[in-house]
């Protein structure tokens, strides 16, 4: 009985402890954005690596997402008469929503679960005590460029996402089911305001944000994880964690964002 | 050359992206960095349920500007829209502005009905005709309780 008492407060003490440090973790490497140096190359490097080389599964993702939504608001709308409100769902659901979430899943499971397992097995190779051991602050020489790349990728990579889901609804819209070219797009021109976009940005942002801030933060703890395995096992562990912790904030910070913002 | 390759395929992302965001912005947003030519005119209306501020406002179906702002007087209790009219469209002094629906449940829109006076409105100026929106609830009750 007191075993089991004793265990769930440790449990308490040891979340609430993680929490902190993934906070001053943030804003440690948050701050250390604006001290020099300055280095430009490991940003761009980073940005390929975040953005660029997610192009392809973006524009994948996004083509279809907006062929579905085309296909589905069709046979919705088509009962009742309205298809001319069409381009403006596919738009609207696009730029607030699923361009956002959907791009910032994508890259969590492309980029995001990679920075983890590449942090985590510096950690466990010893790589960052080593990094100390020369002076170099870790935070500087790695967390700065991949925060960096991170809140500069996501908004472009949702941009991109959006364009081609517009796209992909024409295609399906107009192309397969002919839906009328100048109802499609001029519905998508009158209903989206300035606000729809800028919500979407915004979201982006935090986005690339969180995914950057939970899987670096869960490689760079590796070794303060109590489950003890502290190499290979311990490296998969942690990046399953962060996948699944990252998507899990993504989503309920979307409902946060869009309920403040609305 | 490896160097070489990453800014440059860097640089084609970062020139996609920002083209996607502009087309985003520029087209779908309605944000032109270049300002359009645009004037504001004020009417008044004793009801304008359902109007919203962005609403579109139209001369003989043509779009020719939007609603900037919604205001209440607070000594008549009237609604102030404020119009933000396209600087090519000129409108006569006893234009009627009414708050019109499209369609049976669409977007509230301004309607202008062009009047025939040789003065213009200008900048700051007020449309003194209005009409207010027709409530379909209150049309269908009237309808309703006349019958009997």
């Amino acid at each position: 009985m007191r075993k089991s008492i004793e265990k769930l407060g440790d449990n308490a003490l040891y979340y609430v402890e993680h929490a902190g440090l993934m906070g001053i973790f943030l804003f440690s490497c948050l701050g250390k954005m604006f001290t020099p140096p300055y280095r430009l190359y490991p940003v761009v490097k980073q940005i390929h690596f975040i953005g660029a080389r997610s192009i392809f599964i973006i524009v994948v993702a996004g083509g279809f997402t907006g062929m579905v939504l085309g296909l589905q608001g069709y046979y919705t709308l088509q009962r009742f008469g309205s298809l001319d409100l069409l381009g403006s769902a596919v738009a609207l659901s696009l730029l607030r929503e699923l361009g956002p979430v959907l791009t910032a899943l994508m890259v969590i499971g492309r980029a995001g679960s990679a920075i983890c397992a590449e942090i985590g097995i510096m950690r466990s190779s010893e790589q960052i005590d080593a990094l100390e051991c020369m002076a170099i602050h870790p935070y500087k020489y790695l967390m700065v460029p991949k925060f960096i790349a991170g809140i500069i990728s996501l908004p472009l990579l949702t941009s991109i996402f959006n364009v081609v889901g517009i796209l992909g609804g024409y295609l399906a819209a107009v192309v397969l089911f002919g839906v009328n070219e100048g109802t499609y797009f001029q519905g998508m021109y009158e209903s989206v305001v300035w606000d729809d976009v800028e919500m979407g940005i915004i979201k982006s942002f935090v986005f690339g944000l969180i995914i950057v801030w939970i899987s670096a933060a869960k490689g760079y703890f590796l070794h303060l994880d109590r489950s003890g395995a502290y190499g290979a096992e311990g490296v998969s562990r942690i990046t399953t964690n962060a996948v699944v912790l990252s998507s899990v904030a993504i989503l309920g910070g979307d409902y946060l964002i869009s309920a403040i913002l609305l | 050359m490896k160097r070489l390759n990453v800014e440059l395929v860097v640089g084609l992302f970062l020139i996609a992206g920002i083209l996607s965001f502009v087309w985003i912005s520029v087209k779908l947003g309605d944000m032109s960095f270049l300002d359009k030519d645009t004037y504001d005119v004020t009417a008044r209306f004793t009801s304008i349920s359902g109007l919203k501020e962005g609403a579109v406002i139209e001369v003989a179906g043509v779009r020719i500007g939007k609603v900037s702002k919604i205001d209440l007087d607070r000594e008549d209790y009237e609604a102030v829209v404020h119009l933000k009219i396209n600087g090519d469209v000129q409108l006569q002094e006893d234009s009627i502005a009414s708050v019109r629906t499209s369609g049976v449940i669409g977007d509230k829109f301004v309607n202008i009905t062009p009047g025939g006076s040789d003065e213009l409105i200008s900048e700051g100026g007020e449309i003194e005709e209005t009409e207010s929106s027709i409530s379909l609830e209150e049309l269908v009750s009237k309808y309703i309780f006349e019958q009997e």
